[in-house]
């Protein structure tokens, strides 16, 4: 299960390019900041892997093994 | 399975870095393995001029900004005044390998005992893209709009080459930050070189591979793939001196 923070993301795609599910994708909306953020667009098939907040510059995704 | 929290090295807030720039990266890893290691309160950041100086505005600890390329001359006292402390400093590679050659130099082969965390981005990314020492041959930067050419500007610095032949350093590796392979790699690296800074056993130094995609023209994606390409095959990642491992 993984938190996007949207106040920190600068909309790098760091996540959506390592994410090895691929269940990441660019939103729609944008964030206060105005930059677009990834969401998660399958939770369930989401294995906490961990790579999408290893790969993020700005620490933005937490990662926890509880369900939301 | 794996649990990962922001690490508490760091204020809550975004940092000054451009999206996509692998420096804001290199300043988590050093967060997340200062806080592994339980130094958050009694680490010191050294930071001098260039982009890579942005990071004491997300960083929680101490601080100290030292002169152009004098991070290490700066480093040196702390350390030796407060030997208890966790001294670094952050670098980049217009700061390190070009105004700060000298005192780099210097520190190393005087085996200071702190840890040297270089951040190589191939440009001068604060001052607007204009060619550095480590700028690759046939790269594009505001003072070379041809691509570097060796025969007016020479070749690419290689620190870590040049750091693994002097005498003192005990711990010199090169990673790059653009695959999470080398990501984990070099959270190992910078995890080993405080331990050994702790234990008292002299220089370390660790060169991260970065991109700038402001200064480079791309992508943030688009550079990851050009750091494939060109960056590794010159500037190779590696542990190019391991003193510990060797006695």
């Amino acid at each position: 299960m993984i938190t996007i923070n949207s106040l920190m993301c600068k909309g790098c795609g760091y996540c959506i390019r390592f994410c090895p599910k691929h269940i990441l994708e660019m939103g729609k909306e944008r964030s206060a900041k105005g930059f677009f953020y990834p969401v998660n667009i399958d939770k369930d098939a989401c294995t906490s892997c961990g790579i999408c907040a290893l790969m993020c510059p700005e620490a933005a995704i937490e990662v926890s093994d509880k369900e939301a | 399975m794996a649990e990962y929290k922001r690490p508490q090295s760091l204020k809550p807030m975004a940092t000054p870095y451009c999206p996509g720039c692998l420096h804001a990266l290199a300043t988590r890893l050093v967060a997340d393995v200062i806080d592994e290691l339980q130094q958050s309160q009694n680490a010191i950041n050294v930071v001098s001029v260039g982009c890579s100086a942005l990071n004491l505005y997300t960083w929680k600890g101490d601080v100290i900004g030292a002169a152009h390329g004098r991070a290490p001359a700066v480093a040196t006292g702390i350390k030796r005044c407060l030997p208890d402390r966790l001294v670094f400093t952050y670098q980049g590679d217009g700061d390190l390998a070009a105004i700060g050659l000298a005192e780099i130099m210097s520190a190393a082969n005087r085996g200071e005992n702190f840890t040297v965390i270089f951040a190589n981005n191939q440009t001068y990314g604060m001052t607007g893209g204009q060619m550095a020492p480590t700028t690759l041959i046939g790269q594009k930067s505001t003072t070379t709009p041809f691509g570097r050419d060796p025969m007016t500007t020479g070749y690419p610095l290689k620190m870590c080459e040049l750091m693994a032949v002097l005498e003192a350093p005990v711990f010199v590796a090169r990673y790059a930050l653009n695959s999470p392979k080398g990501v984990m790699d070099a959270k190992k690296g910078i995890r080993k070189a405080f331990e050994l800074q702790m234990a008292g056993k002299g220089f370390t130094f660790i060169e991260l591979l970065t991109n700038c995609p402001t200064n480079w023209g791309m992508g943030p994606i688009d550079t990851l793939e050009y750091m494939n390409t060109n960056t590794i095959p010159y500037f190779k990642p590696g542990i190019y001196k391991d003193k510990e491992s060797e006695a």
